[in-house]
């Protein structure tokens, strides 16, 4: 196996950005008012965990962190076909997608 | 090089509950495919088949205990218990499902697939010992439980529940997976064993990191058992899915999440315990709280139990805060008695709903007594196990839980607990006063009699309540071996 080039980039760089990344997504879904803008900052936080995975994975040698990333595109996939389902069926029934208008649930 | 990944038979062996639970699904999927619009398959009775032949399988697993694909999985008993209590919780869900479906017109093969995947899930999350197979573990859990709170498409209610669990329970798993990603980067590694090899040894990474993972790592668990401040979602979703998805969701989904939670902060972060045991005792403290004080406001039968569903997870989380081999069988008898009083609960809700589900008010339930002496009987056994009334299961759990937490020094969060418990005995002695000292309205139509797969997952729920509270060393003797998590 030829060596790894050394990367020009240090780990804290990846690592800064990821977390830059993670908490955009935490902020957007706190305070966007559209469910698909809250569905794609949650894909924002698992692509930002990616950004981790890959990163240190690349730090450890290893190809762990790599698989998990896959995994965890696999899972989002999933994940995207059932939510915009759940969406599409919201937005069938009420005609909107503002989030503070679905409260129909409360005591 | 490659031959160690070929499985090997026991392998197969320890997995054999998950694959015939994959096989039925599938097989359920694919019979539905072919089914004509008028056409009626028995779906509940093939669900059932396949439960209680995973139950079977379970056994020969346990037999050969130990660990399954390089480690992924590991097949112990801790593992083994909530294995079965959550294809228990499945199947009285399923006996629930039958009748409600057909009453809502809604009756077809993806509801009872979705709840064996959901399973399938739930056994790879209890058995995983690996962060790879707890992520994916409880990714195909959460999935098939979010299609199923919204089941029936056209209902507004079932709509938004489905909508609020699907954002909040990704929003959560997101957190766990960051967590999981500073885990690997500090330790190189996911597997629970090395995890903790690399925390306890003699250099281990810097501690604030290493906190800061493990809480990313707890708040996404947290979301998943409903625990402070983490719980808002629970009565909104709770309240809108369908009954029967009430009553399983509230069971299995919650019990795994609970064992993983219990075997991730035992085994791999064990070594920094002193760090997350104020957390927890906080955060049980909070959950109690909330969730007994919110409950004592509420009017609709399914949010009440929603909050009490929260109040009980609190009083779990005591028993994880103790820390010991005791608090650990605690928790897992506690689990198993909470499952039963809690899907009774349900079942009972289920029946009494009504179609669409226009009776699920407490007043609604004035005269039961009178109108249907059965269910109001057998509603009351699990109203009164909730309470942790002596001769049920939930007396004997509480008993167990603050026995942990007492042997563990925790002085002042047995005595709020207790407090707390004395609180949640006003909701739902209330429900019994509505049930039998009140007259029924002339607006409620008295419910037709309890029969079919209702009454089965009834008086087996309340038969199970019943021996847990007179015979609790059934299960408490096996919990007690198998509290002792290998790391």
């Amino acid at each position: 196996m030829p060596p790894l080039p050394v990367s020009q980039i240090p780990l804290n760089w990846y690592l800064i950005l990821s977390a830059t990344l993670f908490l955009i997504g935490v902020a957007g879904f706190i305070y966007r008012r559209n469910i698909i803008t809250i569905f794609m900052c949650i894909e924002l936080m698992l692509n930002a965990v990616n950004l981790s995975f890959v990163a240190l994975s690349y730090q450890w040698k290893q190809v762990d962190g790599h698989i998990f990333s896959f995994f965890v595109m696999v899972v989002a996939a999933a994940e995207a076909a059932v939510g915009l389902a759940i969406i599409l069926t919201v937005f069938k029934n009420r005609q909107t997608l503002e989030v503070d208008e679905i409260s129909s649930l409360r005591n | 090089m490659y031959d160690k990944f070929i499985p090997t038979a026991a392998d197969y062996v320890r997995f054999a509950p998950e694959i015939l639970l994959t096989v039925f699904g599938t097989l359920i999927m694919l019979i539905e495919a072919g089914r004509k619009e008028d056409q009626r398959r028995p779906y509940g009775i093939l669900s059932l088949i396949a439960l209680a032949g995973a139950i079977y399988l379970a056994f020969p697993a346990y037999n050969n205990a130990g660990p399954a694909f390089q480690g992924m999985l590991i097949v112990d008993g801790f593992g083994t218990f909530f294995r079965v209590l959550c294809y228990v919780a499945a199947a009285l869900a399923v006996l629930c499902s039958g009748q409600y479906l057909s009453r809502e017109k809604a009756d077809s093969g993806e509801y009872y697939s979705l709840i064996l995947f959901s399973v399938v899930g739930q056994g790879v999350m209890v058995t995983a010992n690996e962060l790879l197979m707890v992520f994916i573990g409880l990714e195909i859990s959460s999935i098939a439980t979010y299609v199923l709170a919204g089941f029936l498409r056209d209902d507004q209610r079932n709509n938004e529940s489905a909508l609020k669990y699907f954002l909040l329970g990704s929003f959560a798993t997101a957190f766990l997976l960051y967590g999981i990603a500073w885990i690997y980067g500090l330790t190189g590694s996911t597997d629970l064993s090395l995890i903790r090899a690399a925390l306890g040894s003699a250099n281990p990474p810097n501690v604030i990191l290493t906190g800061t993972a493990a809480a990313l790592m707890f708040v996404g668990l947290a979301f998943k058992v409903s625990a402070f401040p983490f719980q808002i979602w629970t009565p909104d979703v709770y309240q809108g899915a369908p009954a029967p998805v009430s009553a399983f969701m509230s069971a299995g989904p919650k019990a795994a999440a609970f064992a993983i939670l219990v075997r991730i902060f035992m085994t791999a972060f064990e070594p920094i315990a002193a760090r997350w045991e104020p957390i927890l005792w906080v955060t049980a403290l909070a959950t109690m709280v909330v969730g007994n004080f919110a409950a004592l406001a509420q009017v609709n039968i399914k949010r009440l139990l929603a909050y009490s569903s929260i109040a009980h997870a609190g009083y779990i989380l005591v028993a994880i805060t103790a820390q010991s081999q005791i608090g650990i069988s605690a928790v897992m008898f506690y689990l198993a008695a909470y499952t039963f009083m809690n899907v009774g609960a349900f079942a009972a809700v289920t029946h009494l709903a009504g179609k669409d589900e226009k009776y699920v008010n407490i007043e609604d339930l004035a005269g039961l007594g009178q109108r249907q002496p059965v269910t109001a009987a057998l509603l009351s056994v699990f109203l009164l196990s909730l309470i942790g009334v002596p001769l049920t299961g939930g007396f004997f759990g509480k008993f167990y839980i603050f026995k942990a937490a007492l042997d563990s020094n925790l002085v002042w969060l047995t005595v709020l607990g207790l407090l707390n418990s004395a609180v949640a005995a006003y909701y739902y002695l209330r429900v019994l006063v509505v049930m039998y000292m009140q007259d029924a309205s002339a607006e409620v139509p008295a419910p037709k009699p309890v029969s079919g797969g209702i009454l089965v997952a009834l008086v087996g729920s309340a038969v199970a309540t019943v021996i847990l509270g007179v015979f609790p060393s059934v299960i408490l003797n096996f919990a007690g071996k198998s509290g002792t998590l290998n790391p």
